[in-house]
């Protein structure tokens, strides 16, 4: 089975980001594969590379860099929805690409199943 | 391709306007979406029906005025609105005070449009 | 269908709308704030034992013991991330954001 996530909103201020997070890698540990990680409306700034919480939090954006790492995801920041934002090349995190809405509509034709998260 | 025929997407509108962007944005999604040429609906549920309210003016509040850009919709390729009339009464809205014509339908008619989806986005 | 609502019903309309638009044989999750309404002794008790009787309603367990919940409503079945990825595979999914 192949996965299409889709992550609303923005890191910390909701529990969207970990709950797909969490969904992800027991999708992953299950043996299904994940299409694409699709980052809109406030989620685009889940993949700010310049966020530093306390050490004794979670840092949601490496959190997700290093996941796409480790299993070769294609994370795909919206440019409209980042450029809104300032959310541009310079200030994200590394294994993550800022791409089109097209995108989106291309892991909708190609998963098998979208699952959205969000506020 | 996941399916060897047209994929059928739902998008399912539940937000008001102005208050937050999901509509804005989601309304965004649903034009790029049509350039894909697959099967779509959109419904209008719950605080979603003040989306179509006509007559909104947003230069008090200087934000943008997009709502009319819901009156493109069919040309773009989604040729099914639904809006749940109990949301509509709910909020003393008739079909007179929308922007554009649409099916005035129950949660069930809804819900059974919503069953026959491959992928329900909501915005 | 597996309709997933993440809003606490004292809060927000997201698990009432979900419910007026649930087919029998659907599956309901609630997940995140949406677990207070899985609660046992609150006033949608009666609603959400009535919906356990309709469709198959489950809870995520990671969020319940997050919030400090151990006593949910009957007919209510805990499920895992794991069992939450199984029912996403199993069904199209319509998230009441």
């Amino acid at each position: 089975m192949t996965f299409g996530i889709l992550i609303l909103e923005g890191p910390y201020n909701h529990q969207a980001s970990d709950s797909a997070y969490n969904f992800t890698q027991a999708a992953l540990e299950a043996g299904h594969k994940i299409q694409g990680i699709f980052f809109y409306h406030d989620g685009v700034y889940n993949v700010a590379k310049l966020m530093e919480p306390p050490q004794d939090d979670r840092n949601i954006a490496t959190r997700w860099a290093e996941l796409a790492e480790k299993h070769d995801l294609d994370l795909i920041v919206c440019i409209a929805a980042g450029k809104r934002r300032g959310i541009s090349p310079e200030v994200i995190i590394p294994h993550v690409r800022i791409d089109g809405l097209g995108q989106l509509s291309e892991i909708c034709l190609e998963a098998d199943r979208m699952v959205t998260f969000g506020d | 391709m996941a399916r060897d025929r047209l994929t059928k997407i739902m998008f399912m509108c539940r937000q008001a306007p102005y208050g937050s962007v999901y509509a804005y944005e989601g309304l965004e999604v649903m034009l790029i979406f049509a350039a894909y040429e697959q099967e779509y609906a959109a419904a209008f549920v719950d605080d979603g029906v003040f989306d179509l309210k006509k007559d909104k003016d947003s230069s008090g509040i200087g934000m943008k005025e997009f709502s009319t850009t819901y009156r493109v919709m069919e040309d773009y390729g989604i040729e099914k609105v639904y809006v749940d009339g109990q949301s509509m009464k709910d909020r003393g809205l008739t079909p007179d005070d929308l922007m554009i014509p649409v099916e005035v339908v129950d949660r069930d008619t809804i819900a059974k449009v919503m069953a026959e989806q491959d992928v329900v986005l909501p915005f | 269908m597996l309709h997933t609502v993440n809003k606490s019903p004292f809060d927000r309309s997201a698990l009432a709308s979900c419910l007026a638009s649930a087919q029998p044989d659907d599956h309901i999750l609630l997940f995140e704030d949406g677990v207070f309404a899985a609660k046992a002794g609150t006033k949608y008790e009666s609603m959400v034992k009535e919906a356990a009787g309709k469709y198959k309603v489950y809870a995520l367990g990671p969020d319940l013991q997050a919030r400090g919940i151990d006593a949910i409503v009957d007919g209510v079945e805990i499920c895992d991330y794991a069992g939450f990825v199984a029912l996403a595979a199993d069904n199209v999914m319509c998230p009441w954001l």
